[in-house]
C-alpha cells in the first residue's frame, strides 16, 4: 500500500514539475546495458591477449605445434599428447556420464514419486553440482587411483582412466540436472496418449519421452564435454603429468593404464614458467582451447534453437 | 435382437507376466542410477574425512596454529589460508554482484524478447570460459595492465588481480540465477506498477527486486561459494607457494585454501620436508567442502522460497 502510494506520488509530482524526460531511468537502463557490455567486452580483451600471442606462433609453428609433445625447449614444445588425453577422456566421460546421468533423471523425472529419499536426492544432486571441483580431484585421488593401485600392479600416480572417471563423476551432476529439464519439457498430455493405448511405463518412456526429450539430453551432454574439457584443478590431484613423458601406444588397455596429460594442464605447466616463450605456448593452446569450446557451445545453441520444440 | 456383449474382464486386458517382469527389472535399474549421487557424496564425505583423520593423527597441534603456511616445516596455518580464501571471495563478490545483478536486471526487465535471445549467448559463453583461460587472462592483462598502473607497489602475482579474475568467473552465475528469480516474479505485480504510472526504473527496484530478493541472496551465496572453490585462477594469478606468510594485503601475494590445495598437489612438498604436507591437503579439502555445503545448502532453501511462492 505504502509502495503504491509513494509510485503514484513520484510520478505525479513529475508530471506537475513538468518533467516529462526521466533521465535518471535513462542514466539506470545505461549502466544496467553497460553491465551486460563489461561482460562482453572482457570476452573480447580475453580474445584479443591470447590472440596477440598465439595467432603468430600458430602461424611460426604450424602442424607442429599440434603433433610435438611437451619440450624444455619452447620452440619444438607441442599440445599433441596433451590434446590426445584430453580427447581421450572426453571419450571416457560420455561413455560413463551419459548412460548413469540420463538414468539417474529418467527415474527422478519418470519413476519416482515425491518421498523423503527423492527429496535427498535432488537436493543432492544440486549440492554435488556446487562441490568445488578440486574437491572431486580429492575423490578421484582417493577412489579411482588408489584403489586402482591397489586393484592392478601398476604403481604409478595416476593413470587416463582414473582421470576420465574423475571428470566424469564431475560433469555427472550437471547432465541429470539438464535431462531432468529436457524430460520435463515433455507435456504430460504426449505420456497420457501413450497410456491410453495400452503402453507400459517403459515403453512409454522409450519411444515417446526420450525421442522428444532428446535434443535437449544432447545439448546438456555437450555442456557436460565442454565444461570436462576446461577443467584442470581435479586433474592435478589424479596425476595428469606436468612434465615430460612418452606415450607408446599400444592396446585400449594399456593407453587407459598409461600416464598422461590433458590440454588445461599443459596450459597450466607453461603458464607456470617465467620464460615470455612459454607465456606464447600457453596463449596459442588457449587459443585451440578455446575455438574447441566455442564451437562446443555453438552446436549446443544451434541443437537447442533447430529442435526446440514450442508445446 | 443382437447378441449381448460379451463382459470384458481385467485380466483380459492385462498383458503377460513377461512385459511386467522387465518393467520392474528397468525400474530397478534407473532407480540404481538415481542411487549414484548419493553415492558419490558418501564416497567424498568418506575420502575427505578418513584421510583427514590421517593427516591429524599425525601432527601436532600446535602446528595447526602457527601463523604463516610452511607444510614443509610443519606450519599449518590453517586460517591464513582461508583469511587470503576471503579477501579473493570479497573483492570477486564486489565485481561480479554488480555486474552479475546489473546484467540480469536488463535481461529480465529491459531486454525485449529478441534483444534477450540474442544477448543471452554472451553470459552463456562467458560461463563456459575455463578457470586456467581466466587465470592466464588475470595474470597477463588485469594484474600488469590495471592492478599495477593503479597501486605502483604492487607486484605482477597479488590477491587483487587474481579477485578480479574469480569475480569474472561468477559474473554469469549471480547473473543467471538472479535472472530466473526475478523471471518468475508474475507480470500481474509489474502491470500494477505500470498502471500506477510507475517507470520502468522504479518497476524494477521497488516492485521486481524486493520481490525476487530471496533468489537474489541465493544468488549471491552461490556466488561466494563457487569463489571459494576457485582453484586455477588462484594458483596462476595469486602467486602463492609452497610457503606464505599470513597476509590481508590483497596486493601482496598470498595463498587461499584452493591454491594450497593445487600447490601441493602439483609440488615438490613431498619430496621433499614433512611427511604430513601432502595429506594436509586432505584437510583443508574437507575444511572447504564443509564451508561450500553449508553455503549451497542455504542458498537452495532461499530459492526453494521464491519457487514456492509464485
Amino acid at each position: 500500500m505504502a509502495m503504491a502510494t509513494d509510485v503514484t506520488r513520484s510520478v505525479v509530482g513529475d508530471s506537475l514539475r513538468g518533467e516529462k524526460r526521466d533521465l535518471g531511468g535513462a542514466i539506470f537502463a545505461g549502466l544496467l546495458f553497460a553491465a551486460l557490455l563489461a561482460a562482453l567486452a572482457i570476452l573480447l580483451l580475453l580474445f584479443w591477449d591470447v590472440g596477440r600471442r598465439g595467432v603468430p606462433l600458430l602461424a611460426e609453428r604450424g602442424l607442429s605445434f599440434f603433433t610435438n609433445g611437451p619440450s624444455g625447449s619452447a620452440s619444438k614444445a607441442g599440445i599433441g599428447p596433451a590434446l590426445v588425453g584430453s580427447l581421450l577422456m572426453m571419450a571416457i566421460v560420455a561413455v560413463v556420464a551419459f548412460p548413469l546421468g540420463v538414468g539417474s533423471a529418467v527415474y527422478l523425472e519418470e519413476y519416482a514419486h515425491d518421498t523423503k529419499l527423492t527429496r535427498i536426492i535432488t537436493t543432492n544432486i544440486r549440492n554435488l553440482a556446487g562441490v568445488p571441483s578440486i574437491v572431486y580431484g580429492i575423490l578421484g585421488l582417493v577412489v579411482f587411483v588408489e584403489a586402482l593401485n591397489r586393484a592392478t600392479d601398476i604403481r604409478d600416480t595416476g593413470a587416463l582412466i582414473s582421470g576420465g572417471l574423475t571428470l566424469a563423476v564431475l560433469v555427472l551432476p550437471i547432465v541429470i540436472i539438464t535431462t531432468s529439464e529436457a524430460l520435463r519439457a515433455v507435456p504430460r498430455t504426449i505420456r497420457e496418449a501413450a497410456y491410453g493405448v495400452g503402453a507400459t511405463r517403459w515403453e512409454v518412456i522409450r519411444s515417446h519421452v526420450l525421442p522428444y526429450a532428446l535434443p535437449g539430453i544432447m545439448t546438456g551432454v555437450v555442456i557436460s564435454l565442454a565444461r570436462a574439457f576446461g577443467e584442470t584443478a581435479p586433474l592435478l590431484l589424479v596425476g595428469a603429468v606436468r612434465g615430460f613423458f612418452a606415450t607408446t601406444g599400444g592396446t585400449l588397455e594399456q593407453i587407459l593404464h598409461q600416464p598422461y596429460t590433458a590440454l588445461p594442464v599443459q596450459i597450466f605447466t607453461w603458464t607456470s614458467q617465467p620464460q615470455e616463450e612459454f607465456q606464447d605456448l600457453a596463449a596459442a593452446a588457449i587459443l585451440v582451447m578455446m575455438l574447441v569450446l566455442v564451437l562446443m557451445n555453438g552446436v549446443a545453441i544451434w541443437l537447442r534453437n533447430r529442435y526446440e520444440r514450442r508445446w | 435382437m443382437a447378441t449381448p456383449p460379451v463382459a470384458l474382464r481385467p485380466s483380459d486386458l492385462q498383458r503377460g507376466a513377461g512385459p511386467r517382469r522387465k518393467e520392474t527389472a528397468i525400474r530397478r535399474l534407473f532407480f540404481a542410477a538415481g542411487l549414484v549421487s548419493i553415492l558419490i557424496s558418501a564416497l567424498i564425505i568418506l575420502s575427505l574425512v578418513s584421510k583427514s583423520i590421517g593427516f591429524l593423527s599425525a601432527i601436532e597441534p600446535q602446528w595447526l596454529l602457527s601463523n604463516n603456511w610452511r607444510p614443509r616445516n610443519n606450519e599449518f596455518s590453517i586460517h591464513a589460508l582461508f583469511v587470503g580464501s576471503l579477501i579473493i571471495a570479497s573483492i570477486a563478490m564486489v565485481v561480479a554482484a554488480p555486474l552479475g545483478l546489473g546484467t540480469a536486471i536488463y535481461l529480465s526487465e529491459y531486454a525485449s524478447t529478441g534483444m534477450r535471445r540474442r544477448l543471452k549467448p554472451i553470459v552463456e559463453l562467458l560461463a563456459g570460459v575455463p578457470s586456467i583461460v581466466v587465470g592466464f587472462f588475470a595474470l597477463t592483462v588485469i594484474s600488469p595492465g590495471l592492478i599495477q598502473q593503479v597501486f605502483s607497489g604492487a607486484g605482477l602475482f597479488n590477491l587483487a588481480a587474481a579477485g578480479i579474475g574469480v569475480g569474472i568467473l561468477t559474473v554469469p552465475l549471480v547473473a543467471t540465477i538472479s535472472e530466473d528469480a526475478m523471471h518468475a516474479v508474475p507480470t500481474g505485480l509489474r502491470e500494477a506498477a505500470f498502471g500506477l504510472g510507475a517507470r520502468r526504473k522504479a518497476t524494477s527496484i521497488r516492485i521486481v527486486l524486493p520481490a525476487a530478493v530471496s533468489g537474489i541472496v541465493a544468488a549471491m551465496i552461490v556466488g561466494l561459494s563457487r569463489a571459494l572453490g576457485e582453484t586455477m585462477v588462484v594458483a596462476i594469478a595469486a602467486g602463492g607457494s609452497g610457503s606464505s606468510s599470513f597476509t590481508l594485503n590483497p596486493l601482496d601475494p598470498g595463498q587461499t585454501a584452493t591454491g594450497a590445495m593445487a600447490t601441493l598437489a602439483t609440488g615438490t612438498d613431498q619430496v621433499a620436508g614433512s611427511g604430513a604436507a601432502f595429506p594436509s591437503l586432505f584437510f583443508i579439502g574437507l575444511l572447504l567442502f564443509v564451508v561450500t555445503f553449508t553455503l549451497n545448502l542455504v542458498s537452495d532453501r532461499f530459492v526453494r522460497r521464491y519457487r514456492r511462492r509464485y
